[in-house]
């Protein structure tokens, strides 16, 4: 266990030498990013191999920081933290290996990739509130600069949306914090100790305050009103920034919710509660239907990741053990899925066929021209819409049933969600490789236009990418205990005990 | 009084190092480097000069504590280390300075400097009216020549002028204010006349004499509404100058007035019915402190030019500095120290890449940055570092600069109008990230105009802009190395 925080240390390393690197060889930079971000997740993987599942975090580090401030450097672990851990590994390995083609400033590229990756493994392991706020920034602002310099379609304006929403995001954050934080004297930045400290606070500051942390975490979860910014960014960003933002960054978001603002004060919860759960159903809809009418294939999956984070916020919303369980398992879930669709999308097809139109691709006969990818949309999909045998089935039924004990309504309602995210899922699937011959196009000019269009092939390095996400994605369906025997004793500690309810799942 | 000359040399022997450096690179430019090149007596003046900020740093950090002469003089933590602060901040200018072309006096310009540095080290320990008048003209008045320095351009004297205007007006205004306090009180001591209002109520003279000394200081730390002169002056001074009226002065400004506020004129009531304005000139200065923050924040995101975009900055600083001067009374001197130190270090940073950038080439607007990371890495990557460190991003010392100082002003919660205050900051904060990145995306985005270019950092320059950024980072990642000292 104690070697996990190193995962946050190589890889601010791997940043580092991958940008000294990078000044003089680009393959260099390649080599030495993948060997850290694959390091990085080793050690993760090799934590959780030694982790014993219980309640509360088990720590790693914990020294004094700002001692003036009763501020720590406090590293800890749970099954939620290792979860998310494992995840951020897998999702930064693979898009690693899908960004092997990126020619131009390579060595800045992965520097700035593996420094947001160093911080949001810090997110996930700081058992400090202030802490996990300076990893929280220091994931944003790479960010900026990774989509706005190599990017794609309307990148400077994107990037700046981001920047500016998270950013937003992150003052309400530091606000409620800083409230909560001086109204107990100055003391601690613990989880537990500013707990204590709402709940010494009027009624309608504890409101207020919740309202700020929850909501300021939550725009970067992409919850609806403020989800603007992730369909933009997402299909300005450069692939593998798009698998990190939406496979891991959104998370860092959904974490700082269920982590920091749920156990702060269960006051302020069960006033909102009402409120986010149907926003998120609001943001499950809203988004689905936006993406079965959007003809630009990565806005599609850019909704569908609102509209699946919206699972996550409404079984946060829920706080019944086997819906917050499932939330968790759904980031894991979602992060391994929408790293996969924009990987076949934004790397496989577009870096190929430089459109992302549906209306061009069903010109082409993708599916015979790149059958591997296709393979691979196809089962991302399955995944995305929630088939049994995938990570979604069990997330999203666990988030269902346990939503039903809260609210019957919200799951008719989630339920309606689950269809539409089924509609969009298989319009993009046919629209984009199975759409030849629905044109006017005879035999003959599709033959001949099979030859105008020789795209390069599959590389090594992307597939050895999907094949990880698959595994992933696949393992997860038939075994979600794996994961599930480690988030439900951690939802057992007894600063979730305030919020949660719900018997033993 | 007994006077105590020898003991007074003594605690002063900083201020002796920084005058005698000056006026051995003006003997020496006028001796041994006459017939020289101006790069090179530009050169020689400044090493003269850094060694001997050098070896007033040392006597500062190993000098006198506590009252000196009879209390004319406060050596206590904050009067130390804001004396070390802004001789380091000096030093780093000086670094910065060997960018800039060396125009034909280049011995008068460093002579200055130190002049100028000599003024504000007085200041951060001055505790007496008399003295901190003249330590405060000093720095002025040098600070206004070496803001005109540059005779090729007219915008130097354009801003040198209004520096003056305006500086002189607050000086008058100052030393009104200062008289009707000594009126009041019988006295030029700030510890006796902190003794000698307590006992006064709300005197209507004393208010008059509050609202003076309030004027004047806004002037001097550029807060608004009394921050006209800081645009043009950031904009037309010579980079090394605008870098020493932006960073040494602005910590040795707050010291200064965080003194005679809580040491002299902290026993103040205005009204005994409101408890919470406890001294009588805090509601004056959060409405200041409010209009800064929300003119700063406001006005920089209309800028074009990257120093009138650092200057509204400032301003928007100054507001956030001004909270941290009145939750001193609360929370100790130790965040108002850390926010002025580190912003301090950042803006000399800011302005010496600017400086370096200007010898390679137009550095006007915000466009003229386009593609620094192609031009100079070495540049680009510093000032990242110190435009990430003024928008308050972590690790950088900027944000824990921001974190002490509002959490020190929210301690009071909301009840409070400091803690409201604190609020306005924090939700300005994001909207602030946006100038910033504006330039940021100009230094690493944009390509390269055709044509512009690779920029050649002087060497010294080179090591200053990296002692800064190492100082950012390292203060971000210790933040308790300077928060412990107070």
């Amino acid at each position: 266990m104690s070697l996990l925080p190193w995962c946050i240390y190589l890889s601010l390393a791997g940043a580092l030498l991958s940008l000294a690197a990078g000044r003089r060889s680009a393959g260099a930079a390649r080599w030495i990013a993948l060997a850290t971000a694959a390091g990085s997740w080793g050690l993760t993987l090799l934590a959780a191999a030694r982790f014993t599942p219980g309640p509360g975090m088990q720590t790693l580090v914990d020294i004094p920081w700002i001692p003036t401030m009763g501020v720590r450097y406090h590293l800890a672990a749970d099954g939620i933290s290792l979860t998310l851990v494992v995840l951020t590994g897998l999702v930064a390995t693979s898009g690693v290996l899908f960004s092997w083609n990126i020619g131009e400033r390579t060595g800045e590229f992965f520097g700035l990739f593996l420094a947001l990756v160093a911080g949001v493994y810090g997110v996930f392991l700081s058992a400090d509130v202030l802490l996990l706020f300076v990893f929280y920034e220091v994931a944003i602002v790479p960010k900026y600069f990774l989509i706005a310099i190599w990017g794609s379609t309307n990148r400077e304006y994107a990037a700046m949306k981001l920047a500016l929403y998270s950013f937003a995001g992150s003052a309400m954050v530091l606000a409620g914090l800083l409230w909560v934080y001086a109204a107990g004297g100055g003391h601690s930045f613990g989880f537990a100790e500013l707990a204590q400290a709402a709940a010494l606070l009027p009624r309608a500051q504890q409101i207020v305050i919740f309202g700020l942390v929850f909501f300021g975490f939550a725009t970067l979860a992409g919850i609806f009103p403020l989800h603007t910014w992730a369909p933009t960014g997402h299909v300005a960003a450069p692939t593998a920034a798009s698998m990190l933002l939406a496979g891991v960054v959104m998370k860092l978001g959904a974490y700082g919710c269920l982590r920091v603002a749920l156990p702060l004060s269960p006051v302020g919860f069960a006033f909102w509660q009402t409120p986010i759960a149907w926003l998120a159903l609001i943001g499950i809809v809203y988004a689905g239907l936006v993406a079965l009418m959007r003809e630009d294939l990565k806005f599609v999956i850019g909704y569908s990741s609102v509209s699946h984070m919206g699972f996550v916020l409404l079984g946060l919303a829920a706080a019944d053990l086997r819906a917050v369980s499932g939330a968790v398992l759904q980031m894991f879930s979602h992060g391994v899925i929408a790293g996969l669709l924009f990987a076949v999308v934004g790397r496989m097809v577009y870096d190929r066929t430089h459109t992302r139109m549906l209306s061009d691709l069903r010109a082409m006969p993708l599916a015979r021209l790149l059958p591997f990818a296709a393979v691979v949309f196809v089962i991302a999909g399955m995944a995305s819409m929630g088939l049994p045998g995938f990570s979604g089935f069990p997330a999203e039924l666990s988030i269902l049933i346990g939503s039903w004990t809260v609210a019957p309504g919200w799951v008719a309602v989630a339920a309606v969600g689950v269809l539409v995210a089924a509609a969009f899922t298989l319009r993009a699937i046919r629209l984009s490789f199975f759409g030849s011959g629905e044109g006017a196009a005879s035999q003959e000019s599709g033959k001949a236009s099979d030859h105008a269009l020789q795209f390069p092939p599959i590389t090594l390095a992307e597939k050895a990418g999907a094949l990880l996400l698959v595994g992933a994605t696949v393992l997860v369906g038939l075994k979600p205990d794996l994961l599930l025997d480690w988030i439900n004793p951690a939802l057992q500690s007894p600063l979730f005990h305030a919020v949660l309810k719900g018997g033993a799942p | 009084m007994n006077p105590d000359y020898a003991g007074l040399f003594l605690a002063l022997r900083p201020e002796a190092a920084l005058v005698a450096g000056a006026l051995l690179a003006l003997a020496l430019d006028l001796s041994l480097f006459r017939r020289s090149r101006a790069g090179v007596r530009l050169g020689a003046a400044l090493w003269v000069g850094a060694l001997a900020v050098l070896a007033a740093g040392f006597c500062a950090a190993l000098g006198a504590r506590g009252p000196a002469f009879g209390g004319v003089l406060m050596f206590d933590t904050l009067a130390v280390a804001a004396r070390i602060g802004v001789l380091v901040l000096t030093l780093l200018t000086l670094g910065a300075a060997r960018a800039a072309p060396p125009g034909r006096q280049p011995a008068e310009y460093v002579a200055m400097m130190l002049f100028a540095a000599t003024g504000l080290v007085l200041m951060a320990a001055a505790q007496q009216l008399l003295l901190i008048f003249l330590a405060l003209e000093l720095a002025s008045l040098s600070l206004y020549v070496i803001s005109g320095f540059d005779r090729r351009r007219p915008e130097s004297a354009e801003a040198a002028l209004k520096y003056f205007v305006f500086g002189g007006m607050a000086s008058a205004f100052l030393l009104f204010g200062f008289s009707l306090l000594y009126g009041v009180t019988g006295s030029i001591d700030l510890p006796q006349i902190a003794a000698g209002i307590a006992g006064q109520g709300s005197n209507p003279l004393l208010l008059v004499a509050l609202v003076m000394v309030l004027v004047a200081f806004g002037f001097k730390v550029a807060a608004a509404p009394f921050h006209l002169w800081a645009p043009d002056v950031y904009q037309g001074a010579p980079a090394p100058s605008a870098a020493l009226v932006a960073s040494a002065s602005k910590l040795a400004g707050f010291t200064l007035f965080a003194r005679l506020l809580w040491v002299g004129l902290g026993t103040i009531h205005a009204s005994h019915e409101v408890p919470w304005f406890a001294p009588g000139w805090f509601p004056a200065v959060a409405i200041v402190a409010a209009a800064s923050l929300l003119l700063g924040n406001f006005a920089a995101l209309a800028q074009s030019s990257v120093r009138r975009l650092l200057a509204y900055s400032a301003i928007a600083h100054s507001g956030a500095l001004l909270l941290g001067v009145m939750a001193a009374g609360r929370s100790g001197l130790g965040p108002l120290f850390y926010y002025a130190a580190t912003y301090g270090l950042a803006t000399v940073g800011a302005f010496g890449a600017i400086a370096a950038a200007e010898s390679g080439g137009r550095c006007e607007s915000i466009a003229d940055l386009a593609g620094l990371h192609r031009r100079s890495p070495l540049l680009a990557g510093c000032l990242t570092v110190f435009i990430l460190s003024l928008a308050g991003i972590p690790p950088l010392a900027g944000f824990f600069g921001k974190f002490v100082v509002f959490s020190a002003a929210l301690q009071g919660g909301l009840s409070w109008p400091l803690g409201w205050l604190a609020m306005l900051a924090i939700a300005l904060g994001a909207l602030a990230l946006y100038y910033y990145l504006k330039v940021l995306k100009q230094v690493l985005v944009a390509a390269p105009v055709p044509g512009a270019a690779p920029i050649v950092v002087p060497r010294a320059t080179a090591l200053s802009l990296l002692v800064a950024a190492a100082l950012l980072v390292w203060f971000g990642l210790n933040p308790g190395q300077l928060l412990g000292l107070f």
